[in-house]
């Protein structure tokens, strides 16, 4: 262990607590209030006319009959929009994607925005929506993957994944003496948080003012500026509370941008509010995959390959390449590794990050894959991923920065019970008859960090304020992140108070790869730790403070005072130490990101390991998760409650993937034809049994100074393998697309 | 939305001379107003009529249109007598709708065909003469019995399967005031060359009761398979009411859900069960009866083998062959 992380961190009594939500009585009780919540005065209703067709060109609309409608006031057309200041093609910032705001008449996807109205009620607006009446020249779209052309691309920018070759993968299948060539597909799937997406708009000049969910607000209001070609720091972005992100809340899509153009046209404040419908098209989505996975082992099985390559669909124009094969990247000791990327352009709206991006689809089919491998090695599946175990990370040789995944299999499968599992399928039943199956998976997921600042205030009665522009996602960073901050000045968490979700405070970057805790975190800490210093400088040069002269001995601070560092006797209240320097305020900052040197010498991923008992009826062929056991490994824990909420939904979100989520498309037509919630499924308490997580300690000195990986996404990597695996195990039959339904297992 | 009048009916009348849509729980018809489905200019609210009460009646209940989905099912005559009527309502919607969604309304509630409810598709049921949009597209809620090149849609109740099998009778107040009354037999149509007329129900007509007669001897049985486990309609369901008696089938009465445009009952199913020795064979033998014409769209052919392992799955519960086995 380095000695940094003795002097560096201290660990009051908030961070490990299991401290329920700060902001769950506002939000159970309506108090907290969501960017749709907002109603400033004279504000109108923008409701968009989504084309219904998925590829063609808009030949008409009903434009006086929507004007005539009582209530419309504007009817905004590609032929009266006003212009933009930046291109929507333009990419401004880092996770930028075209997007489609009335440039012209084509139709590239059903959902697209084709028409603006404006009105002033959302009664009115949505009717005269109804009115525009569009026709169309329909061409013929194409949602499959096999209806266009396969394409591959230079890995020159985000969402275009390169590829990674390390070793001989062609001597590796050559030395194989086992092998598997597999493909597995996944879905398309939406995004579909509980909140759809909304924005208030209003203009003061050349001011933009914003109600809006937002995971990434100065990279929001930075791209959101240059469209509008105003100074980023013109735009104030509101985002105290989003009813959930999952990645697609982190990039400004083109409702967004008409919206906030209605509002500067009119001169009104301006309110949109998707409906359910509307976010399957324009908003982002998982694209689908196709995976082959060809694996090989020596005689022994360890393997010799590990060969991985994805077809995603992504849109007509723009590039979002679904990185699934990369999955296979860092996670299991093969001879040689191969992760390549091809696409396929359809007719959809371009996909995005969404929970998970990549590690979800590409740990569904590698974990399916190794189950495979298992299978015909006739070898136990946690034995085989014990076998192939990486101790250091494949292909580069790093060591890991910390890696606890032998205790998840092992405090996993001992919860489980897996010793008990029968190598052959087909082999369980339980009580009435149903057949049971047992099958794992592995979880693996990277722990990135992005740059976050942060400011921290000791006022002069002792009490602080912390702010920075984190994003509550309902992951709890309100929570997490304040008890991090309280820790860092030694504070009670109910005596500092914490400001978040607004563009004003510090950058507190991007709420996403699982990186938020870390990141905003890091900054936070060292926000408070920075106030810590000059607070103790103050202290030892004040002749009438205990801790006189003590500067280098080293402070910590603990419950609102300060401490000579080993010396509990000496000691000097915070309010004590500011009212002597007159009552002065204490300010500091401080910021964040990944220590390069640490990055350049470790490989750096949370890891866990996921155990799925499935039951299914032997005659309706109906799918039950009965069990599922978790076991994680993702450094230090800052709220275990909060923690193992995560991972739930992670685990959820993995027996969604495996066996509901799916957007079908009308195979004629192009649109996705179950676009709401009764017909695109996501699982329902019944549908949830036993669910289980064990949180593996794990020390990490090398990912930053708190030890924090992050727990965001990694549940769902592992358990849809899991399930997929246990539902082979149940039945003997192999399903190779997800999700797996009741005719995949019916036979004739 | 479009604008539209909203009456209260304080009398039946006012609800059968009104010229306008009945609203009863609203659970169906104000998601079909918002989808811009259904844009009727005046509703009538019927919730405030006496027409919410259970009662005994020859022999059997009589049930008023406005009771809830909740309170039936948790009705204790209903529970014991006609629990096939019970669990398929428990196995609709969720806690929520159904205590709003009332008997009547759930017998007229709307096909859950998608290109139906989605006003940019052709759908000869929702505007008559312009296509169907659901043949050769996603069929997997769609009908394989009793479907005609109009429209394949089905009938998505649950309740109206048990009924169905109970052999209910629907009560009708008439606009001229007279009441009759129709068997749930005869009272769905299919869909021909009309898919947009669903019932015998006459425009203005207000459904009064449920009438259901003295309760079946035998066993009932409710089955209802679905992609979730909670909160989603039938692929294929089945409402049993079997009399075993000296190792025979006396008598037996099978629906279906899911299958068809209306709540599936075919006599031949039930009489090519009774008087038999229920074994797996009998069953196989019912269920080619009851899938002879059976056709599937694509994306639904796996729900004629569906039905047919559900229905086999119910008869050996009823019948009390699986706990023999
Ligand atoms: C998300 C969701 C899931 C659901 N899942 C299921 C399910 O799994 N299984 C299931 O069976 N159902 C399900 N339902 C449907 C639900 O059961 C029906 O919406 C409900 O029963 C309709 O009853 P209501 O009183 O609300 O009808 P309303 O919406 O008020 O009316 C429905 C129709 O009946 C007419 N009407 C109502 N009462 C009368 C009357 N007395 N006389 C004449 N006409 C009348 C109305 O004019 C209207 O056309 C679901 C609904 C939703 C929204
Ligand atoms: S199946 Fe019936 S309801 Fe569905 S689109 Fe065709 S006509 Fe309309």
């Amino acid at each position: 262990m380095p000695d940094t992380l003795d002097t560096h961190v201290r660990f009051g009594s908030n961070s490990g607590q299991p401290i329920t939500r700060r902001d769950g009585r506002a939000k159970v009780t309506g108090g907290a209030t969501f960017a749709a919540d907002n109603s400033p005065d004279s504000v109108l209703h923008a409701v968009y006319v989504p084309a219904t067709i998925a590829r063609g060109r808009v030949t008409a609309l009903d434009t006086a009959a929507a004007e005539a409608h009582p209530g419309v006031t504007h009817v905004v057309t590609p032929q009266n929009r006003p212009p933009l200041q930046g291109d929507p093609s333009d990419k401004p910032t880092m996770f930028s994607f075209r997007f489609e705001a009335l440039q012209d008449d084509t139709v590239r996807y059903a959902g697209q925005p084709i028409a603006l109205i404006l009105g002033e009620t959302l009664e009115a607006a949505t009717e005269g929506a109804r009115l525009l009446n569009p026709r169309y020249e329909i061409a013929t779209p194409r949602t499959g993957l096999d209806e266009a052309a396969h394409y591959t691309f230079d890995p020159d920018a985000f969402g275009k994944p390169a590829d990674t070759v390390h070793g001989d993968p062609e001597a590796g299948h050559a030395a194989a003496a086992h092998s598997v060539d597999v493909t597995y597909e996944t879905a398309p799937q939406y995004h579909n948080a509980m909140e759809t997406h909304a924005v208030v708009a209003s203009w003061d000049g050349d001011r933009l003012s914003l109600d809006m969910p937002s995971q990434a607000l100065s990279m929001t209001c930075a791209g959101i500026a240059y469209y509008f070609g105003i100074p980023a720091e013109n735009v104030t972005l509101r985002s105290p509370y989003l009813g959930g992100g999952f990645g697609s809340k982190a990039i400004p899509t083109g409702p967004y941008v008409l919206a906030v153009l209605a509002a500067r046209m009119t001169g009104r404040p301006v309110k949109m509010m998707l409906t359910r419908q509307q976010m399957f098209g324009p908003v982002g989505h998982r694209g689908q995959t196709r995976q082959r996975l060809r694996l090989g082992t020596d005689a022994e099985g360890r393997l010799t390959v590990l060969d991985h390559a994805g077809l995603s669909a992504t849109s007509t124009f723009d590039d979002f390449i679904e990185p699934a094969a990369n999955a296979s990247q860092g996670l299991y000791a093969a001879g040689a590794l191969r992760s390549t990327h091809s696409a396929v352009r359809l007719d959809v709206g371009t996909p995005g990050p969404m929970r998970a991006p990549g590690e979800a689809s590409g740990s569904a089919a590698l974990e399916c894959a190794m189950d495979e491998m298992a299978e015909t090695l006739g070898m136990d599946p946690l034995e085989f991923r014990l076998r192939n175990y990486a101790e250091t990370e494949p292909g580069t040789g790093k060591p890991f920065s910390s890696k606890a995944l032998r205790e998840c299999y092992a405090q996993g499968a001992e919860r489980f019970g897996w010793a008990d599992r029968p190598l052959q399928p087909g082999q369980m039943r339980d009580a009435d008859g149903l057949r049971v199956g047992w099958g794992m998976g592995t979880a693996f997921f990277p722990c990135p960090m992005f740059m976050a600042e942060a400011n921290a205030t000791l006022r002069a009665d002792g009490t602080a304020m912390v702010e920075t522009s984190a994003a509550d996602m309902g992951q709890g960073a309100w929570t997490a992140l304040a008890q991090i901050a309280a820790d860092s000045l030694g504070l009670p968490l109910d005596q500092v108070e914490f400001r978040a979700g607004h563009s004003g405070l510090p950058d507190a970057g991007v709420a996403g790869g699982s990186g938020h805790t870390a990141t905003a975190g890091s900054a936070l800490h060292a926000a408070g730790g920075d106030v810590i210093r000059q607070l103790g400088e103050i202290a030892a040069a004040d002749p009438d403070s205990p801790l006189h002269g003590a500067g280098n001995a080293g402070f910590t601070a603990r419950d609102g005072r300060l401490y000579v560092a080993g010396d509990d006797s000496r000691s000097d209240a915070f309010a004590d130490i500011l009212a002597r320097a007159g009552g002065a305020e204490v300010s500091g900052a401080g910021s964040a990101s990944r220590a390069p040197e640490a990055a350049e010498a470790h490989a750096m991923n949370a890891h866990g390991a996921v155990f799925a008992e499935v039951k299914v009826d032997p005659d309706l062929c109906q799918m039950r998760v009965t069990r599922l056991v978790g076991a994680f490994a993702a450094g230090r824990i800052i709220n275990p409650r909060l923690a193992e909420s995560q991972l739930y939904g992670g685990m959820i979100w993995g027996l969604s993937f495996a066996l509901h989520e799916e957007a079908r498309h009308d195979p004629a037509r192009g649109h996705i034809v179950n676009a709401d919630l009764a017909g695109y499924h996501v699982p329902v308490n019944a549908d949830v049994h036993g669910l289980d997580v064990i949180s593996v300690h794990e020390d990490d000195p090398y990912v930053n100074a708190l030890g924090v990986k992050g727990v965001g996404e990694i549940g769902i990597t592992g358990t849809v393998g899991a399930i997929g695996n246990a539902i082979w195990h149940a039945t003997g039959k192999r399903v190779r697309r997800f999700p797996i339904r009741i005719d995949d297992l019916l036979g004739d | 939305m479009k604008p539209f009048d909203y009456l209260r009916a304080s009398a039946p009348d006012d609800a059968t001379r009104a010229d306008a849509t009945i609203i009863a729980g609203g659970t169906n018809l104000l998601d079909l107003m918002k989808l811009q489905v259904m844009s009727p200019d005046r509703l009538v609210d019927i919730t405030r009529l006496d027409l919410d009460h259970i009662e005994d009646h020859e022999g059997g209940l009589r049930i008023g249109a406005l009771v809830t989905n909740s309170d039936l099912a948790a009705d204790d005559r209903i529970r014991r007598d006609y629990p096939v009527l019970s669990r398929a309502l428990l196995a609709g919607a969720s806690g929520q709708l159904r205590n709003k969604a009332t008997t009547g309304g759930n017998l007229l509630q709307r096909t859950r065909c998608p290109y139906f409810t989605d006003t940019a598709q052709p759908c000869n049921k929702r505007e008559p003469g312009s296509g169907c949009a659901a043949i050769g597209g996603q069929t997997r809620l769609h009908a394989i019995l009793g479907a005609s090149e109009h429209c394949i849609a089905t009938h998505p109740s649950d309740m109206a399967v048990a009924m169905q099998a109970l052999g209910a009778e629907i009560e009708i107040q008439e606009t001229t005031g007279a009441t009759r009354r129709v068997s749930i037999r005869e009272f769905y149509r299919l869909p021909g060359d009309t898919p947009h007329i669903e019932t015998v129900l006459a425009p203005g007509e207000l459904i009064t009761a449920v009438i259901l007669p003295a309760p079946p001897k035998g066993r009932q049985v409710y089955r209802k398979v679905r992609d979730r486990a909670s909160y989603a309609f039938a692929l294929v369901s089945v409402a049993a009411i079997v009399d075993v008696q000296d190792g025979r089938i006396a008598a037996a009465t099978l629906a279906f859900g899911g299958l068809a445009h209306k709540p599936w009952h075919d006599p031949a199913v039930d009489r090519a069960l009774e008087g038999a020795e229920p074994t797996p064979e009998l069953f196989d033998a019912a269920a080619d009866v009851l899938l002879a014409d059976a056709v599937g769209q694509g994306s639904n052919d796996f729900k004629i083998v569906l039905a047919r392992r559900t229905m086999k799955a119910v008869l050996a519960e009823a019948t009390g062959l699986k706990e023999a086995a």
